[in-house]
Protein backbone atom coordinates (compact mmCIF):
# COMPACT_ATOMS: atom_id res chain seq x y z
CA UNK A 1 0.00 0.00 0.00
CA UNK A 2 1.26 3.38 -0.69
CA UNK A 3 0.22 6.46 1.39
CA UNK A 4 0.27 8.99 -1.33
CA UNK A 5 -1.92 7.12 -3.54
CA UNK A 6 -4.49 6.67 -0.60
CA UNK A 7 -4.19 10.37 0.12
CA UNK A 8 -4.59 11.61 -3.56
CA UNK A 9 -7.52 8.67 -3.65
CA UNK A 10 -9.22 10.23 -0.79
CA UNK A 11 -9.32 13.51 -2.09
CA UNK A 12 -10.83 11.85 -5.21
CA UNK A 13 -13.54 10.80 -4.05
CA UNK A 14 -14.47 13.44 -1.54
CA UNK A 15 -13.27 16.54 -3.98
CA UNK A 16 -15.85 15.56 -6.70
CA UNK A 17 -19.75 15.95 -6.64
CA UNK A 18 -20.70 11.93 -6.61
CA UNK A 19 -19.12 11.96 -2.88
CA UNK A 20 -22.34 13.68 -1.95
CA UNK A 21 -24.12 10.74 -2.37
CA UNK A 22 -21.86 8.95 -0.17
CA UNK A 23 -23.74 11.19 2.48
CA UNK A 24 -26.91 10.45 1.17
CA UNK A 25 -27.61 7.21 0.70
CA UNK A 26 -26.45 6.11 4.96
CA UNK A 27 -28.37 9.06 5.81
CA UNK A 28 -31.33 7.83 4.18
CA UNK A 29 -31.16 4.45 5.70
CA UNK A 30 -30.88 5.51 9.30
CA UNK A 31 -33.59 7.71 8.95
CA UNK A 32 -36.08 4.94 7.32
CA UNK A 33 -34.61 2.83 10.64
CA UNK A 34 -36.24 5.28 12.88
CA UNK A 35 -39.79 5.59 11.01
CA UNK A 36 -39.34 2.02 10.99
CA UNK A 37 -38.77 1.76 14.62
CA UNK A 38 -41.43 3.91 15.60
CA UNK A 39 -44.19 2.49 13.45
CA UNK A 40 -43.46 -1.10 14.01
CA UNK A 41 -41.12 -1.25 17.02
CA UNK A 42 -38.16 -3.14 17.75
CA UNK A 43 -37.59 -6.62 16.65
CA UNK A 44 -35.49 -8.80 14.05
CA UNK A 45 -38.20 -9.80 11.73
CA UNK A 46 -39.34 -6.27 10.18
CA UNK A 47 -35.70 -4.94 10.87
CA UNK A 48 -33.90 -7.94 9.36
CA UNK A 49 -36.01 -7.57 6.20
CA UNK A 50 -35.11 -3.47 5.49
CA UNK A 51 -31.20 -4.21 7.05
CA UNK A 52 -31.27 -6.64 3.82
CA UNK A 53 -33.24 -5.10 1.81
CA UNK A 54 -32.48 -1.44 1.84
CA UNK A 55 -28.67 -2.21 3.78
CA UNK A 56 -27.12 -4.73 1.76
CA UNK A 57 -28.82 -5.13 -1.11
CA UNK A 58 -29.12 -1.21 -2.01
CA UNK A 59 -26.43 0.60 0.09
CA UNK A 60 -23.88 -1.90 0.22
CA UNK A 61 -23.19 -2.24 -3.43
CA UNK A 62 -24.03 1.42 -4.43
CA UNK A 63 -21.23 2.88 -1.74
CA UNK A 64 -19.33 0.01 -2.81
CA UNK A 65 -19.49 1.41 -6.62
CA UNK A 66 -19.61 5.27 -5.84
CA UNK A 67 -16.51 4.68 -4.49
CA UNK A 68 -14.76 2.40 -6.23
CA UNK A 69 -15.87 4.07 -9.40
CA UNK A 70 -14.47 7.63 -8.09
CA UNK A 71 -11.52 6.26 -7.77
CA UNK A 72 -9.49 4.78 -11.13
CA UNK A 73 -12.59 4.97 -13.58
CA UNK A 74 -11.85 9.00 -13.95
CA UNK A 75 -7.89 9.35 -13.67
CA UNK A 76 -8.05 6.69 -16.46
CA UNK A 77 -10.61 8.69 -18.59
CA UNK A 78 -8.77 11.60 -18.50
CA UNK A 79 -5.28 9.99 -18.84
CA UNK A 80 -4.23 11.55 -15.55
CA UNK A 81 -3.51 7.87 -14.27
CA UNK A 82 -0.20 8.18 -15.85
CA UNK A 83 0.96 10.28 -13.47
CA UNK A 84 0.56 7.24 -10.95
CA UNK A 85 1.56 4.96 -13.40
CA UNK A 86 4.79 6.36 -14.40
CA UNK A 87 6.55 5.91 -11.36
CA UNK A 88 8.40 2.93 -9.91
CA UNK A 89 5.93 1.27 -7.87
CA UNK A 90 3.92 -2.18 -8.63
CA UNK A 91 0.98 -2.07 -9.97
CA UNK A 92 -0.78 -4.34 -7.63
CA UNK A 93 0.27 -1.67 -4.81
CA UNK A 94 -1.60 0.80 -6.82
CA UNK A 95 -4.35 -1.39 -6.90
CA UNK A 96 -3.87 -2.18 -3.02
CA UNK A 97 -3.81 1.33 -2.49
CA UNK A 98 -7.03 2.52 -4.36
CA UNK A 99 -9.40 -0.69 -2.86
CA UNK A 100 -8.22 0.83 0.95
CA UNK A 101 -9.47 4.11 0.03
CA UNK A 102 -12.96 2.41 -1.60
CA UNK A 103 -13.01 -0.28 1.12
CA UNK A 104 -12.39 2.46 3.47
CA UNK A 105 -15.07 4.77 2.49
CA UNK A 106 -17.48 0.96 2.25
CA UNK A 107 -16.77 0.82 5.79
CA UNK A 108 -17.69 4.58 6.69
CA UNK A 109 -20.68 4.90 4.65
CA UNK A 110 -22.48 1.43 4.12
CA UNK A 111 -21.01 -0.72 7.51
CA UNK A 112 -21.20 1.33 10.09
CA UNK A 113 -25.07 2.92 8.69
CA UNK A 114 -25.83 -0.74 8.63
CA UNK A 115 -24.17 -0.92 12.27
CA UNK A 116 -26.97 2.50 13.55
CA UNK A 117 -29.49 1.07 11.20
CA UNK A 118 -29.30 -2.15 12.79
CA UNK A 119 -29.57 -1.52 16.73
CA UNK A 120 -32.08 1.21 16.20
CA UNK A 121 -34.18 -1.34 14.42
CA UNK A 122 -33.29 -4.62 16.38
CA UNK A 123 -32.37 -3.25 20.27
CA UNK A 124 -30.34 -4.71 21.77
CA UNK A 125 -29.62 -7.72 19.59
CA UNK A 126 -26.40 -7.12 19.28
CA UNK A 127 -25.68 -10.53 17.73
CA UNK A 128 -28.28 -10.19 15.35
CA UNK A 129 -26.73 -6.54 14.31
CA UNK A 130 -23.30 -8.33 14.08
CA UNK A 131 -24.49 -10.84 11.51
CA UNK A 132 -25.20 -7.81 9.34
CA UNK A 133 -21.96 -6.23 9.83
CA UNK A 134 -19.62 -8.79 8.98
CA UNK A 135 -21.66 -10.04 5.87
CA UNK A 136 -21.55 -6.36 4.93
CA UNK A 137 -17.96 -6.36 5.61
CA UNK A 138 -16.60 -9.21 3.47
CA UNK A 139 -19.32 -7.88 0.58
CA UNK A 140 -18.45 -4.31 0.64
CA UNK A 141 -14.59 -5.79 -0.08
CA UNK A 142 -15.83 -8.27 -2.79
CA UNK A 143 -17.53 -5.08 -4.62
CA UNK A 144 -14.94 -2.99 -3.50
CA UNK A 145 -12.37 -5.26 -5.62
CA UNK A 146 -14.93 -6.00 -8.54
CA UNK A 147 -16.18 -2.44 -9.30
CA UNK A 148 -12.25 -1.59 -8.95
CA UNK A 149 -11.56 -3.96 -11.58
CA UNK A 150 -14.78 -2.70 -13.89
CA UNK A 151 -12.80 0.78 -13.75
CA UNK A 152 -9.67 -0.64 -14.95
CA UNK A 153 -11.76 -2.34 -17.98
CA UNK A 154 -14.06 0.38 -18.86
CA UNK A 155 -15.34 4.09 -18.57
CA UNK A 156 -18.85 2.90 -18.17
CA UNK A 157 -17.79 0.70 -15.33
CA UNK A 158 -20.68 3.10 -13.29
CA UNK A 159 -23.60 1.96 -15.41
CA UNK A 160 -21.86 -1.73 -15.55
CA UNK A 161 -21.98 -2.03 -11.81
CA UNK A 162 -25.90 -0.59 -11.69
CA UNK A 163 -26.69 -3.48 -13.89
CA UNK A 164 -24.62 -5.92 -12.19
CA UNK A 165 -26.73 -5.02 -8.88
CA UNK A 166 -30.06 -4.24 -10.37
CA UNK A 167 -30.03 -6.75 -12.92
CA UNK A 168 -27.70 -9.93 -11.96
CA UNK A 169 -28.21 -9.48 -8.34
CA UNK A 170 -31.52 -8.29 -7.96
CA UNK A 171 -33.87 -9.01 -11.12
CA UNK A 172 -32.18 -12.58 -12.32
CA UNK A 173 -30.48 -13.61 -9.15
CA UNK A 174 -34.50 -13.42 -7.37
CA UNK A 175 -35.64 -15.66 -10.09
CA UNK A 176 -33.51 -18.07 -11.16
CA UNK A 177 -31.80 -20.02 -8.42
CA UNK A 178 -28.60 -20.21 -9.51
CA UNK A 179 -27.45 -17.17 -10.01
CA UNK A 180 -26.93 -16.96 -6.35
CA UNK A 181 -23.85 -18.66 -6.34
CA UNK A 182 -22.20 -15.99 -8.29
CA UNK A 183 -23.66 -13.41 -6.45
CA UNK A 184 -21.97 -11.13 -4.16
CA UNK A 185 -25.11 -9.52 -2.74
CA UNK A 186 -26.33 -13.64 -2.23
CA UNK A 187 -22.81 -14.63 -0.48
CA UNK A 188 -23.10 -11.43 1.90
CA UNK A 189 -26.66 -12.94 3.34
CA UNK A 190 -24.97 -16.37 3.28
CA UNK A 191 -22.32 -15.28 5.74
CA UNK A 192 -24.52 -13.09 8.03
CA UNK A 193 -26.84 -15.96 8.54
CA UNK A 194 -23.53 -18.12 9.10
CA UNK A 195 -23.16 -15.56 12.11
CA UNK A 196 -26.57 -15.37 13.62
CA UNK A 197 -29.44 -18.05 13.46
CA UNK A 198 -31.85 -14.96 13.37
CA UNK A 199 -30.96 -13.63 10.34
CA UNK A 200 -32.52 -15.65 7.45
CA UNK A 201 -31.85 -14.01 3.77
CA UNK A 202 -31.03 -16.41 2.01
CA UNK A 203 -32.69 -19.61 -0.09
CA UNK A 204 -31.90 -22.68 -0.63
CA UNK A 205 -28.67 -21.58 1.93
CA UNK A 206 -25.15 -21.53 -0.23
CA UNK A 207 -22.97 -22.05 2.79
CA UNK A 208 -20.62 -20.34 4.62
CA UNK A 209 -17.64 -21.68 3.43
CA UNK A 210 -18.57 -21.07 -0.17
CA UNK A 211 -19.34 -17.67 0.68
CA UNK A 212 -16.51 -16.83 2.16
CA UNK A 213 -13.84 -18.96 -0.32
CA UNK A 214 -15.59 -16.68 -3.13
CA UNK A 215 -15.54 -13.69 -1.81
CA UNK A 216 -11.84 -14.29 -1.22
CA UNK A 217 -11.81 -15.48 -4.68
CA UNK A 218 -13.25 -12.78 -5.91
CA UNK A 219 -11.28 -10.38 -3.81
CA UNK A 220 -7.93 -11.24 -4.66
CA UNK A 221 -8.42 -12.42 -8.43
CA UNK A 222 -10.13 -8.79 -9.49
CA UNK A 223 -7.45 -7.00 -7.58
CA UNK A 224 -4.65 -8.80 -9.46
CA UNK A 225 -6.45 -8.61 -13.21
CA UNK A 226 -7.05 -4.69 -11.93
CA UNK A 227 -3.20 -4.74 -11.40
CA UNK A 228 -2.41 -6.59 -14.75
CA UNK A 229 -4.59 -4.06 -16.43
CA UNK A 230 -2.94 -1.36 -15.40
CA UNK A 231 0.25 -2.77 -16.05
CA UNK A 232 -0.81 -3.15 -20.01
CA UNK A 233 -2.47 0.59 -19.25
CA UNK A 234 -2.26 2.27 -23.31
CA UNK A 235 -1.05 5.88 -22.73
CA UNK A 236 -3.05 6.42 -26.54
CA UNK A 237 -6.20 4.44 -25.58
CA UNK A 238 -7.41 0.88 -26.19
CA UNK A 239 -8.73 2.07 -30.19
CA UNK B 1 23.55 8.97 -20.18
CA UNK B 2 20.81 6.70 -21.03
CA UNK B 3 19.70 5.59 -24.92
CA UNK B 4 16.53 4.91 -25.80
CA UNK B 5 16.66 2.37 -28.76
CA UNK B 6 14.01 1.53 -31.18
CA UNK B 7 14.76 -1.52 -33.28
CA UNK B 8 12.21 -2.44 -36.30
CA UNK B 9 9.40 -1.14 -33.92
CA UNK B 10 5.66 -1.18 -35.77
CA UNK B 11 2.48 -0.70 -34.00
CA UNK B 12 -0.56 -1.10 -35.26
CA UNK B 13 -4.30 -0.83 -34.10
CA UNK B 14 -6.43 -3.81 -35.67
CA UNK B 15 -5.71 -3.22 -39.35
CA UNK B 16 -4.58 0.86 -39.18
CA UNK B 17 -0.10 1.18 -39.03
CA UNK B 18 0.05 3.63 -36.63
CA UNK B 19 4.26 2.90 -36.69
CA UNK B 20 5.76 0.88 -39.42
CA UNK B 21 8.86 -0.58 -39.41
CA UNK B 22 10.78 2.41 -37.48
CA UNK B 23 14.35 2.42 -36.08
CA UNK B 24 15.50 5.15 -34.13
CA UNK B 25 18.01 5.62 -31.16
CA UNK B 26 17.87 8.57 -28.98
CA UNK B 27 21.21 9.45 -27.16
CA UNK B 28 22.01 12.72 -24.56
CA UNK B 29 21.24 16.00 -25.92
CA UNK B 30 17.71 17.20 -27.29
CA UNK B 31 16.19 15.32 -29.71
CA UNK B 32 13.01 16.98 -31.85
CA UNK B 33 10.09 14.47 -33.26
CA UNK B 34 9.00 16.35 -35.81
CA UNK B 35 5.95 15.35 -37.91
CA UNK B 36 2.33 16.46 -39.27
CA UNK B 37 -0.29 15.80 -36.96
CA UNK B 38 -1.22 11.79 -37.16
CA UNK B 39 2.26 10.89 -38.35
CA UNK B 40 2.60 8.62 -35.32
CA UNK B 41 4.48 11.26 -33.09
CA UNK B 42 2.48 10.23 -29.44
CA UNK B 43 2.20 6.86 -30.35
CA UNK B 44 6.25 6.57 -30.57
CA UNK B 45 6.49 8.44 -27.49
CA UNK B 46 3.53 6.25 -26.05
CA UNK B 47 6.19 3.15 -27.17
CA UNK B 48 9.24 5.21 -25.73
CA UNK B 49 7.79 5.89 -22.47
CA UNK B 50 6.64 1.89 -21.71
CA UNK B 51 3.17 2.87 -22.30
CA UNK B 52 2.52 1.33 -25.18
CA UNK B 53 3.60 -2.16 -26.28
CA UNK B 54 5.16 -2.73 -29.95
CA UNK B 55 3.43 -4.93 -31.73
CA UNK B 56 6.65 -5.72 -33.54
CA UNK B 57 10.33 -4.91 -32.83
CA UNK B 58 11.63 -3.89 -29.88
CA UNK B 59 11.53 -0.33 -27.54
CA UNK B 60 14.49 -0.42 -25.09
CA UNK B 61 16.13 2.06 -22.72
CA UNK B 62 20.02 0.80 -21.78
CA UNK B 63 18.91 -2.70 -23.28
CA UNK B 64 16.41 -3.03 -21.04
CA UNK B 65 12.88 -3.42 -22.44
CA UNK B 66 10.04 -0.58 -21.35
CA UNK B 67 7.18 -2.12 -21.91
CA UNK B 68 5.72 -3.69 -18.32
CA UNK B 69 8.85 -2.64 -16.74
CA UNK B 70 7.95 0.13 -13.61
CA UNK B 71 11.52 0.08 -12.72
CA UNK B 72 12.26 2.06 -15.97
CA UNK B 73 10.57 5.02 -14.26
CA UNK B 74 13.28 5.75 -12.20
CA UNK B 75 14.99 7.24 -15.16
CA UNK B 76 12.39 8.48 -17.77
CA UNK B 77 10.14 11.81 -16.84
CA UNK B 78 6.91 11.82 -19.03
CA UNK B 79 5.09 15.02 -19.99
CA UNK B 80 2.26 13.89 -21.74
CA UNK B 81 0.14 16.09 -24.07
CA UNK B 82 -3.04 15.23 -23.08
CA UNK B 83 -3.56 18.58 -20.10
CA UNK B 84 -5.70 16.44 -17.42
CA UNK B 85 -3.99 16.61 -14.26
CA UNK B 86 -5.10 16.50 -10.53
CA UNK B 87 -7.01 19.27 -10.41
CA UNK B 88 -8.39 19.45 -6.97
CA UNK B 89 -4.42 19.77 -6.12
CA UNK B 90 -2.52 22.66 -5.68
CA UNK B 91 0.25 22.60 -7.68
CA UNK B 92 2.88 22.24 -5.11
CA UNK B 93 0.79 19.14 -3.67
CA UNK B 94 1.09 17.60 -7.21
CA UNK B 95 4.28 17.60 -7.88
CA UNK B 96 5.15 16.94 -4.12
CA UNK B 97 3.14 13.88 -4.55
CA UNK B 98 5.06 12.57 -7.96
CA UNK B 99 8.16 13.56 -5.72
CA UNK B 100 6.88 10.74 -2.66
CA UNK B 101 5.44 8.57 -5.22
CA UNK B 102 9.23 8.27 -6.37
CA UNK B 103 9.73 8.12 -2.86
CA UNK B 104 12.62 10.73 -2.92
CA UNK B 105 14.34 11.02 0.53
CA UNK B 106 12.84 14.76 0.92
CA UNK B 107 9.84 15.40 -1.73
CA UNK B 108 9.04 19.02 -0.19
CA UNK B 109 12.30 19.41 -1.23
CA UNK B 110 12.66 18.26 -4.31
CA UNK B 111 8.80 19.80 -5.56
CA UNK B 112 10.44 23.34 -4.79
CA UNK B 113 13.17 22.57 -6.64
CA UNK B 114 11.48 21.54 -9.94
CA UNK B 115 9.06 24.11 -9.31
CA UNK B 116 11.83 26.74 -9.31
CA UNK B 117 13.10 25.37 -12.78
CA UNK B 118 9.64 25.84 -14.72
CA UNK B 119 9.26 29.48 -12.73
CA UNK B 120 5.85 28.02 -10.98
CA UNK B 121 6.69 29.34 -7.19
CA UNK B 122 4.96 31.83 -7.21
CA UNK B 123 1.90 30.35 -8.17
CA UNK B 124 2.61 26.66 -6.58
CA UNK B 125 0.30 27.13 -4.04
CA UNK B 126 -3.07 27.96 -5.60
CA UNK B 127 -4.94 24.96 -7.33
CA UNK B 128 -4.43 23.41 -10.68
CA UNK B 129 -7.95 24.14 -11.59
CA UNK B 130 -7.43 27.65 -11.60
CA UNK B 131 -4.19 27.42 -14.20
CA UNK B 132 -3.66 28.59 -17.89
CA UNK B 133 -2.58 25.99 -20.07
CA UNK B 134 0.92 27.50 -19.83
CA UNK B 135 1.13 27.01 -16.10
CA UNK B 136 -0.21 23.34 -16.57
CA UNK B 137 2.64 22.58 -19.31
CA UNK B 138 4.69 23.74 -16.83
CA UNK B 139 3.47 22.05 -13.63
CA UNK B 140 3.67 18.76 -15.90
CA UNK B 141 7.44 19.70 -16.75
CA UNK B 142 8.16 20.09 -12.92
CA UNK B 143 6.32 16.63 -11.83
CA UNK B 144 8.43 15.18 -14.82
CA UNK B 145 11.92 16.46 -13.57
CA UNK B 146 11.33 15.99 -9.38
CA UNK B 147 13.44 13.10 -10.01
CA UNK B 148 16.26 14.40 -11.74
CA UNK B 149 15.82 11.91 -14.60
CA UNK B 150 17.80 11.14 -17.10
CA UNK B 151 15.68 10.86 -19.89
CA UNK B 152 12.66 13.46 -20.34
CA UNK B 153 9.73 12.89 -23.04
CA UNK B 154 7.51 15.56 -24.13
CA UNK B 155 4.65 15.25 -25.97
CA UNK B 156 3.93 18.27 -27.79
CA UNK B 157 5.21 20.31 -25.28
CA UNK B 158 4.99 24.23 -26.83
CA UNK B 159 1.16 23.70 -27.09
CA UNK B 160 -0.77 26.32 -25.55
CA UNK B 161 2.12 28.20 -24.30
CA UNK B 162 2.66 32.11 -25.31
CA UNK B 163 5.99 33.36 -26.52
CA UNK B 164 7.81 34.08 -23.30
CA UNK B 165 6.94 30.72 -21.75
CA UNK B 166 8.03 29.17 -25.17
CA UNK B 167 11.41 30.79 -25.26
CA UNK B 168 11.61 29.35 -21.38
CA UNK B 169 11.18 26.14 -22.14
CA UNK B 170 13.51 25.90 -24.86
CA UNK B 171 16.00 27.67 -23.00
CA UNK B 172 15.17 24.38 -20.26
CA UNK B 173 15.50 21.63 -22.96
CA UNK B 174 18.46 23.22 -24.36
CA UNK B 175 20.06 23.02 -20.70
CA UNK B 176 18.60 19.70 -19.83
CA UNK B 177 20.45 18.24 -22.90
CA UNK B 178 23.48 20.06 -22.43
CA UNK B 179 23.81 18.29 -18.92
CA UNK B 180 23.80 15.34 -20.75
CA UNK B 181 19.92 14.04 -20.68
CA UNK B 182 18.30 12.57 -23.02
CA UNK B 183 15.41 14.89 -24.20
CA UNK B 184 12.85 13.88 -26.69
CA UNK B 185 9.97 16.42 -27.75
CA UNK B 186 7.73 15.92 -30.03
CA UNK B 187 6.53 19.21 -32.64
CA UNK B 188 4.52 19.47 -35.71
CA UNK B 189 6.38 23.20 -36.11
CA UNK B 190 9.73 22.87 -37.76
CA UNK B 191 10.70 26.80 -36.56
CA UNK B 192 10.09 25.17 -32.68
CA UNK B 193 12.25 22.29 -33.17
CA UNK B 194 14.80 23.93 -35.11
CA UNK B 195 15.36 26.13 -32.13
CA UNK B 196 15.91 23.58 -29.50
CA UNK B 197 17.11 20.21 -30.85
CA UNK B 198 19.96 19.30 -33.02
CA UNK B 199 19.39 16.23 -33.56
CA UNK B 200 16.10 15.53 -35.56
CA UNK B 201 13.66 12.66 -36.69
CA UNK B 202 10.95 13.27 -38.88
CA UNK B 203 7.96 11.14 -39.15
CA UNK B 204 5.06 11.10 -41.74
CA UNK B 205 2.60 9.00 -41.90
CA UNK B 206 3.90 6.70 -39.35
CA UNK B 207 7.05 5.89 -41.34
CA UNK B 208 10.76 7.51 -40.20
CA UNK B 209 11.36 9.94 -42.81
CA UNK B 210 14.38 11.79 -42.07
CA UNK B 211 17.21 11.75 -39.53
CA UNK B 212 19.80 14.03 -38.78
CA UNK B 213 21.09 16.92 -37.91
CA UNK B 214 19.04 20.07 -38.15
CA UNK B 215 21.54 22.23 -40.08
CA UNK B 216 21.23 19.43 -43.50
CA UNK B 217 17.70 19.11 -42.46
CA UNK B 218 17.34 22.93 -42.63
CA UNK B 219 19.41 23.41 -46.01
CA UNK B 220 17.63 21.10 -47.57
CA UNK B 221 14.35 23.34 -46.52
CA UNK B 222 16.40 26.63 -47.33
CA UNK B 223 15.27 27.00 -50.77
CA UNK B 224 11.96 25.61 -50.12
CA UNK B 225 8.33 28.20 -50.70
CA UNK B 226 6.54 28.04 -47.77
CA UNK B 227 3.04 29.71 -47.60
CA UNK B 228 1.56 31.67 -44.60
CA UNK B 229 -1.26 33.31 -43.70
CA UNK B 230 -0.56 36.58 -41.47
CA UNK B 231 -3.25 38.92 -40.41
CA UNK B 232 -2.16 42.67 -39.32
CA UNK B 233 -3.14 46.17 -38.41
CA UNK B 234 -2.51 46.88 -42.19
CA UNK B 235 -2.42 44.25 -44.68
CA UNK B 236 -1.96 46.45 -47.96
CA UNK B 237 1.16 48.31 -46.45
CA UNK B 238 2.37 45.07 -45.01
CA UNK B 239 2.19 43.20 -48.47
CA UNK B 240 3.63 46.49 -50.22
CA UNK B 241 6.93 46.00 -47.98
CA UNK B 242 6.93 42.64 -48.06
CA UNK B 243 7.42 42.27 -51.56
CA UNK B 244 10.34 44.05 -51.86
CA UNK B 245 12.50 41.78 -49.79
CA UNK B 246 14.46 39.17 -51.35
CA UNK B 247 12.82 36.45 -49.06
CA UNK B 248 9.91 36.87 -50.30
CA UNK B 249 8.57 35.46 -53.32
CA UNK B 250 4.69 36.50 -53.41
CA UNK B 251 1.61 38.20 -51.37
CA UNK B 252 -1.68 38.45 -51.94
CA UNK B 253 -4.59 40.46 -50.21
CA UNK B 254 -7.24 37.50 -49.45
CA UNK B 255 -10.68 38.95 -50.07
CA UNK B 256 -12.16 38.24 -46.56
CA UNK B 257 -8.94 40.03 -45.04
CA UNK B 258 -5.56 39.01 -44.56
CA UNK B 259 -2.89 38.38 -46.10
CA UNK B 260 -1.19 35.89 -48.00
CA UNK B 261 2.53 35.14 -48.45
CA UNK B 262 5.25 32.72 -50.34
CA UNK B 263 8.64 32.92 -48.51
CA UNK B 264 11.62 31.75 -50.63
CA UNK B 265 13.63 32.01 -47.33
CA UNK B 266 11.83 30.95 -44.62
CA UNK B 267 14.48 31.74 -42.31
CA UNK B 268 15.04 34.79 -43.81
CA UNK B 269 11.47 35.99 -43.58
CA UNK B 270 11.16 34.47 -40.40
CA UNK B 271 13.87 37.15 -38.99
CA UNK B 272 12.52 40.09 -41.74
CA UNK B 273 8.72 39.62 -40.88
CA UNK B 274 9.15 41.30 -37.55
CA UNK B 275 11.59 43.69 -38.31
CA UNK B 276 9.61 45.09 -41.26
CA UNK B 277 6.65 44.99 -39.53
CA UNK B 278 7.97 47.00 -36.23
CA UNK B 279 9.47 49.85 -38.81
CA UNK B 280 6.04 50.23 -40.79
CA UNK B 281 4.47 50.47 -37.37
CA UNK B 282 2.69 47.48 -38.55
CA UNK B 283 1.10 45.65 -35.71
CA UNK B 284 1.09 42.05 -36.48
CA UNK B 285 -2.17 39.82 -35.42
CA UNK B 286 -1.26 36.44 -36.74
CA UNK B 287 1.09 34.42 -38.33
CA UNK B 288 0.37 31.25 -39.95
CA UNK B 289 2.05 28.62 -41.82
CA UNK B 290 -1.01 27.42 -43.64
CA UNK B 291 -1.51 23.57 -43.78
CA UNK B 292 -1.13 22.76 -47.01
CA UNK B 293 2.45 24.67 -46.56
CA UNK B 294 3.21 22.17 -44.13
CA UNK B 295 2.45 19.37 -45.57
CA UNK B 296 4.55 20.13 -48.81
CA UNK B 297 7.23 20.71 -46.56
CA UNK B 298 7.52 17.09 -44.92
CA UNK B 299 6.42 15.84 -48.51
CA UNK B 300 9.61 17.63 -50.34
CA UNK B 301 11.67 16.60 -46.70
CA UNK B 302 10.65 13.17 -47.80
CA UNK B 303 11.41 13.90 -52.07
CA UNK B 304 14.71 14.76 -50.51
Amino acid sequence: MNATIVRLGMRSVFGRRRGVLLLILPVVLILLAVVVRALAGAGVGTGGDVLAALGLQVLLPLIALIAAASLLAPEIDDGSVVYLLAKPIPRMTIVVSKLTVAFGCTVVFAVLPILIAGFILAGGQAGFVLAFVLGALAGGAAYCALFTWLSTLTRHAVVIGLLYVLLWEGLIGGVVSGVRWVSIGWWTGAIAEAVSNKVQLVSPNLGAAYAVIATLVVLVGMAMLAARRLSGFNLTGDE
Amino acid sequence: MSTIALDHVSRWYHNVVAVNDVSMTIGPGVTGLLGPNGAGKSTLISLMSGFLAPSAGSVTLDDQQLWRNPDAYRKIGLVPEREALFDYLTGRQFVTANAELHKLPDPGAAAARALETVEMTEAADRAISTYSKGMRQRVKMASALVHDPSVLLLDEPFNGMDPRQRMHLMELLRTMGAQGRTVLFSSHILEEVEQVARQIEVVIAGRHAASGDFGAIRRLMTNRPNRYVLHSSDDRLLASVLIRDPSVRGASLRSQGGLDVEAGDFGRFAQVLPQLAREQSIRLLEVTPTDESLESVFAYLVAS
